[in-house]
């Protein structure tokens, strides 16, 4: 079933990208939608039936060399399902909407076909999405990595037309690379410490990482930090964190779908899943996960800043989206993993939709994205009013304080900030700040699109490229078609309700959590390292999950998910492929996470912070991130709601109320207001401190380097002939080339004959 | 069949002489013939060379399709391939008829051009096939000669001045090989190449002028083949005589020259240098990881300034075969495995890159990357296959560009992680260039007036990309199709170089 889910979406855009000549395009959109819904539909079974064993199904042999050794092959567990559910749902309802939203673009000629090429990408997209989370070792995960950069790639510069959109998409693949870079070091270290890239293997020797020491450039490292910091380096890039994420916003270049499914529900939270799918090695990398709380709260904040004053309705989705993914790295920094995925759950309904409704408000205006230029739209668009209100109910995290009860957003953000309330009381104050921010930006959209007086045409046009006459006339703005409303209903179905429903999983007691992801009971070992692991691999090395076994099986090239009656045999063959180094942990850990206990160190503080009230009549010691997050003092839950309510009646203030405040306070704090409409000037800077000097040194190194340098010395000394050779070759016929050559031929022959006669004697 | 080999090296040259003797005139009838007959000795000896695949026995490590007869002057005619060779013969057979068919339109000389291609043929597989020293030195210089030819006669404007560059940079390498092989000759007494390859050649230190000489002997002779092999490959900084000669070189001798005959450099790294001067080739190992690294970050950025297409895929081509040159001396299992599939898929992604700049200078007679712009409004097919060999170039996962950059990274990692972070830095450049030079030419908007009635890839021109976008893509998802041939012949190489070097290489190992 999972081999269905994982190819189908690749038919799909074979059929739809090749085929659709034959078959017609809206054949082939038709084929490449319906299975993404097949897929979609497969998701949700599993989703819904798996029972948190992890196995494996091996596809093909890949990379072999040596005692490197990969195979193209599918891991099932908790975190799988998860993202199979959310890939595939957003995907397949963005396809749907596209029939509605791609019917009609002014960009393209009324000969230009665009429509099945945009599908095909779209479902090459969700293709590589899958083998990014389906992924059972770290190259194949690469594999998936890049391919959605690709796909995120075209899809950006979809509008190939536009130089503006180009240049978008140039930047998103580089800036990525740039994160990829990061992420091939840390597969390469990986592989160099524990011999293997699968992650069964690698998280067998992560306790053993603790302890190692590698040299890594001028100085030794704890293997574990460093390989963590590597491999979130790559997260950064895609999941567009500080300072590498200055695509993202450029990024909103592509058709508002791609935005929808690409840049906001999947491709950026491979990061997140990427840091929780690492959990194993990250729980003993203490110094990476606090850089990754740290960066990932400063994002959050700094995303939210820039959101504040931002114009272009997708850009300040963008940037919200970009705060978001802060908020999920901060609660994985914690250790908190389940809540990070519980909010990356439940943001890709609710951003999705948030994404979704502005195409159809873009829609309804004619491809008009400035803010400036909307007002009013609350009765012409009814339908995406209302679809819009609950995506920002569900982001600024509406719900009632204290209870269960509330929008997707309200639970999962809130399990975030109590996550990092235990884990980083300063990351804790920003994501409350960053919350408010979060609450005004998303009501000053509201505001400004949906109610006042229509400003249509009150705003000149900052981008070109649209091929349509906006300044002309003004067409009234229209309700979108069904096939794009009913995606919008789906998602708001799970903006409202999919917090409530999986909030005991995620983020309910602790037990029911661990049930859920597979993993084992919590064990109270007193520190990490060698203790817990032996615990584990003599307590569970008859249940190892047989991935071991796949050794042998992709040996013989089978596709087999060895049964658990092997599993004996199963333990062995891991005792036997494991490295050296994990004598004491053989056995990689059960289920899709790991969360160790606190350290002493860590527990003496996590217990000041609590409520100790609350921590008496608890039936468990907070001994764990989760435990601990539901022990917190009163305030510090009801803190993200005051924030939000702050943000909504600063907002009402400026945009409802008086109008006329945002400009003058943008008159007023002048600097303030250009740097953060100018994104902290990050663009500039990086134009300045790399793109110039790149572009300078390539310039200096080609025509003094290769052209004064080294022509000109290899050249002059040694080739002093060359000039006179060319001068009389210059008068020559090509004929004469003949001549030249039969010359070398004559004296190869010399030198073969001499060579014999001496070497003879 | 006992003489395989041989049957294989010599088709194309016999269909030479044929065509040379009997083909006689330069109307379009005889063109034509020359034509059609270069294709099929050319599609022949790939046939033939199947069998030798299917013959080939992974497992054995030694020497296999042996041949041996005594030849003029009393010396040895010897042939025969192992893991480490065979692919690269299998490679020059599958790519010359795509060269062949990529010339379809040449109008000048047809015949000589059909007669140079074929004898290039034959002598890039008498090196990759030459078991003896003298055999093989001929084949390797005397390949200069047809290539010189195809340059100096059906090239482009300087096009002498570039073909003597080439020859004077590539022969000036050779005549310290030459002294090498005569000293090799002197030491041990024999030309026969699997006797030399267990030969252990003086490691003694001593000193000449003064200076004091690691590792003897073998540091010498490993000095002299690399100044050949190293202007082959090309390595920096003896790489600027490659974009000269690829810019003024006709399409399909740029194919052959990317795709086939910078592999002889890397090939004779592999036969030679490292097993037969262990000791010389580990003194020089960390000089030469480094001039691969600098090449990798230089010659990428150098093609980021380029205005002329082929030069920038030309530094493209020096930036790759620095992966190549930085995973054979990083001498263990995966940087070597790497380096042989790096070089493989390269044959490919070059070759193919090359004719994609071959498919529009077609069209337009220009390379000026200015020139061009939003050819994807007028050439869909164009885009998406020149996309596509952007994208193997740039080392995408899926495609066999991935492959033969990862493992090479893995084996360097391995060894020095200065100079896998300095390579690693690589994805981020070759995205760089790759990109620019793409987005540049084939999107926006179509504006230039010249470019507006510009056809697409007729189905002659998509014919010969096909095989190559197969390939790349077989390779990139199963691997194992390469490394299962030469995996075994690399454990033993890398096996008995690790024996012979003194203790330093493997304790640096033991470390981890």
């Amino acid at each position: 079933m999972a081999t269905i889910i994982l190819l189908a979406p690749l038919v799909g855009a074979l059929i739809c990208g090749f085929g659709w000549r034959l078959l017609g395009e809206r054949a082939g959109q038709v084929i490449a939608t319906a299975l993404v819904f097949l897929a979609a539909l497969l998701s949700w079974i599993i989703f819904l039936t798996f029972d948190g064993e992890t196995y494996r199904v091996v596809l093909l042999r890949w990379i072999e060399s040596g005692s490197l050794g990969t195979e193209w092959a599918i891991r099932m567990d908790r975190l799988t399902a998860i993202m199979l559910v959310v890939v595939t749902s957003v995907s397949a309802l963005v396809h749907l909407y596209s029939f509605g939203y791609m019917a009609h673009d002014d960009n393209w000629g009324p000969h230009e076909p665009y429509r099945a090429r945009f599908f095909a990408y779209l479902s090459f997209f969700t293709f590589a999405m899958l083998t990014l989370v389906t992924a059972d070792n770290l190259v194949q995960m690469f594999f998936g990595w890049e391919g959605v950069g690709v796909a995120s790639y075209l899809l950006i510069g979809f509008y190939y037309k536009k130089p503006s959109a180009n240049a978008a998409a140039m930047k998103a693949f580089i800036v990525n690379r740039v994160g990829d870079f990061g992420f091939a070091l840390g597969i390469l270290g990986l592989f160099l410490l524990t011999d293997s890239i699968r992650f069964d293997e690698v998280f067998a020797a992560a306790p053993a990482l603790a302890d190692t020491d590698i040299t890594f450039l001028w100085t030794q490292w704890n293997a574990a930090n460093l390989i963590g910091v590597l491999l979130f380096i790559g997260a950064m890039g895609k999941s567009a964190q500080l300072f590498l994420h200055t695509w993202l916003p450029d990024a909103m270049e592509g058709p508002t779908p791609v935005s929808a499914l690409i840049h906001a529900a999947t491709m950026v939270t491979a990061g997140v899943f990427l840091v929780c799918r690492m959990s194993p090695v990250y729980e003993y990398a203490p110094q990476a996960l606090a850089f990754i709380t740290v960066l990932g709260a400063c994002t959050a904040f700094v995303a939210a800043t820039i959101g504040l004053v931002q114009n272009d309705i997708k850009r300040v989705i963008a940037y919200s989206t970009m705060s978001q993914l802060g908020y999920m790295f901060v609660a994985a920094g914690v250790g908190a993993y389940p809540v990070a995925m519980f909010h990356l759950f439940t943001h890709a309904f609710f951003k999705a939709m948030l994404f979704l409704g502005a195409g159809s408000v873009i829609h309804a205006t004619h491809h008009e994205q400035d803010m400036r230029n909307y007002g009013g739209l609350r009765k012409k668009i009814p339908l995406t009013f209302w679809a819009m209100l609950i995506g920002t109910l569900a982001i600024t995290g509406v719900g009632i304080p204290l209870t269960y009860l509330g929008f997707a957003g309200f639970l999962s953000k809130d399990a975030v900030i109590e996550s990092a309330y235990v884990g980083n009381t300063g990351a804790f104050w920003m994501l409350i700040v960053a919350a408010c921010f979060t609450s005004f930006y998303s009501w000053r959209l509201m505001f400004l699109t949906f109610f006042g007086e229509n400003r249509a045409g009150s705003v000149g046009h900052g981008h070109a490229g649209h091929g349509h006459g906006h300044d002309d006339h003004h067409h009234e703005p229209h309700e979108s078609p069904m096939i794009m409303l009913i995606p919008l209903g789906v998602l708001a179905l799970g903006s409202v309700f999919s917090g409530m429903i999986w909030y005991k999983v995620f983020f309910g007691d602790e037990v029911a959590v661990r049930d859920w992801f597979g993993m084992e009971a919590a064990a109270h070992g007193e520190a990490h390292g060698e203790a817990h692991g032996a615990a584990d691999a003599a307590g569970h090395s008859a249940e190892a999950p047989a991935a071991a076994t796949g050794n042998t099986a992709a040996a013989t090239g089978d596709t087999a998910a060895a049964p658990a009656t092997e599993a004996p045999a199963a333990g062995a063959a891991a005792a036997e492929a494991a490295p050296e180094e994990a004598h004491s942990a053989s056995a990689p850990p059960k289920g899709a996470l790991v969360m160790l206990p606190f350290t002493e160190a860590e527990q003496a503080l996590v217990d000041a912070k609590l409520d100790p009230k609350k921590v008496e009549s608890a039936e468990h010691a907070p001994t764990t991130i989760i435990n601990a997050a539901h022990l917190v003092p009163a305030w510090v839950k009801v803190a993200p709601f005051i924030a939000m309510l702050i943000g909504l009646f600063t907002a009402w203030m400026f945009y409802i109320r008086n109008p006329s405040l945002p400009a003058r306070l943008a008159a007023n704090q002048r600097p303030l207001y250009l740097f953060l409409l100018n994104k902290w000037y990050f663009d500039e800077l990086y134009d300045w401190a790399f793109v110039r000097p790149a572009k300078w040194l390539s310039n200096f190194l080609w025509k003094r380097g290769d052209g004064a340098v080294i022509d000109g010395s290899i050249n002059g000394v040694a080739m002093g002939i060359i000039p006179m050779l060319t001068r009389l070759a210059g008068r020559a016929q090509s004929g004469y080339v003949f001549h030249y050559a039969f010359a070398m031929v004559l004296g190869i022959v010399a030198l073969i004959a001499w060579v014999t006669l001496s070497g003879a004697q | 069949m006992d003489n395989l080999l041989s049957i294989i090296t010599f088709i194309p040259a016999v269909a030479a002489i044929i065509m040379a003797l009997f083909l006689r005139g330069d109307d379009a009838a005889a063109q034509n013939n020359a034509k059609w007959l270069a294709l099929l000795a050319t599609t022949a000896t790939f046939l033939v060379s199947l069998f030798l695949l299917a013959g080939f026995d992974p497992a054995n490590t030694g020497m296999q399709f042996v041949e041996e007869y005594d030849w003029i002057l009393g010396l040895n005619y010897k042939m025969g391939v192992d893991g480490i060779s065979i692919l690269f013969v299998m490679l020059t057979t599958f790519l010359m008829p795509i060269t062949i068919a990529s010339c379809w339109d040449v109008k000048v000389r047809v015949k000589e051009y059909m007669i140079a291609f074929l004898l290039l043929e034959t002598l890039m597989l008498g090196v990759f096939c030459a078991l003896d020293l003298v055999l093989f030195y001929l084949f390797f210089e005397a390949g200069l000669i047809p290539m010189f030819l195809i340059i100096g006669i059906w090239g482009g404007k300087e096009r002498i001045y570039a073909a003597f560059k080439f020859f004077l940079y590539t022969f000036l390498g050779s005549v310290l090989m030459l002294v090498a092989m005569i000293t090799m000759y002197w030491a041990a007494g024999t030309t026969d190449i699997p006797t030399l390859l267990t030969h252990n050649f003086s490691s003694e230190t001593f000193s000449l002028f003064g200076i004091s000489i690691t590792g003897g002997l073998q540091t010498m002779l490993f000095l002299a083949f690399f100044a050949s092999f190293a202007v082959k490959m090309p390595m920096w900084p003896v790489h600027t005589w490659l974009p000269d000669a690829h810019v003024q070189a006709p399409t399909a001798g740029s194919v052959v020259l990317a795709a086939i005959l910078l592999k002889m450099g890397g090939y004779g790294f592999l036969r030679f240098s490292l097993p037969m001067f262990p000791v010389g080739a580990d003194v020089m190992a960390p000089l030469v990881l480094w001039l691969s690294a600098i090449a990798i970050v230089y010659t990428s950025l150098v093609a980021l300034a380029q205005q002329d297409m082929k030069k920038l895929i030309a530094y493209s081509s020096v930036a790759h075969m620095g992966y190549v040159t930085m995973g054979i001396f990083s001498a263990n299992q995966q940087g070597v495995d790497g380096a042989i599939f790096q070089m493989i898929s390269h044959g490919f992604i070059s070759g193919a890159l090359f004719l994609c700049v071959g498919v529009i200078y077609d069209r337009m007679h220009t390379r000026e990357i200015d020139a061009y712009g939003g050819l994807v409004n007028r050439m869909p097919a164009y885009a998406m296959i020149f996309m596509f060999f952007t994208m193997a170039n740039v080392g995408l996962p899926g495609t066999s560009g991935f492959i033969g950059e990862f493992l090479v990274l893995v084996g360097v990692f391995q060894v020095n992680t200065w100079v896998a972070l300095v390579a690693t830095t690589g994805v981020i450049l070759s995205a760089s260039y790759g990109l620019y030079l793409y987005r540049r030419v084939v999107m926006g908007d179509l504006i230039k007036e010249a470019l507006k009635s510009i056809t697409d890839m007729s189905r002659r021109e998509k014919a010969i990309f096909a095989p190559l976008v197969v390939m790349t893509l077989l390779l990139g998802v199963y691997p194992v199709l390469v490394t299962d041939i030469i995996g075994p012949s690399v454990t033993a190489l890398v096996t008995d170089y690790q024996a012979a070097i003194p203790v330093s290489g493997d304790a640096q190992l033991a470390q981890h």
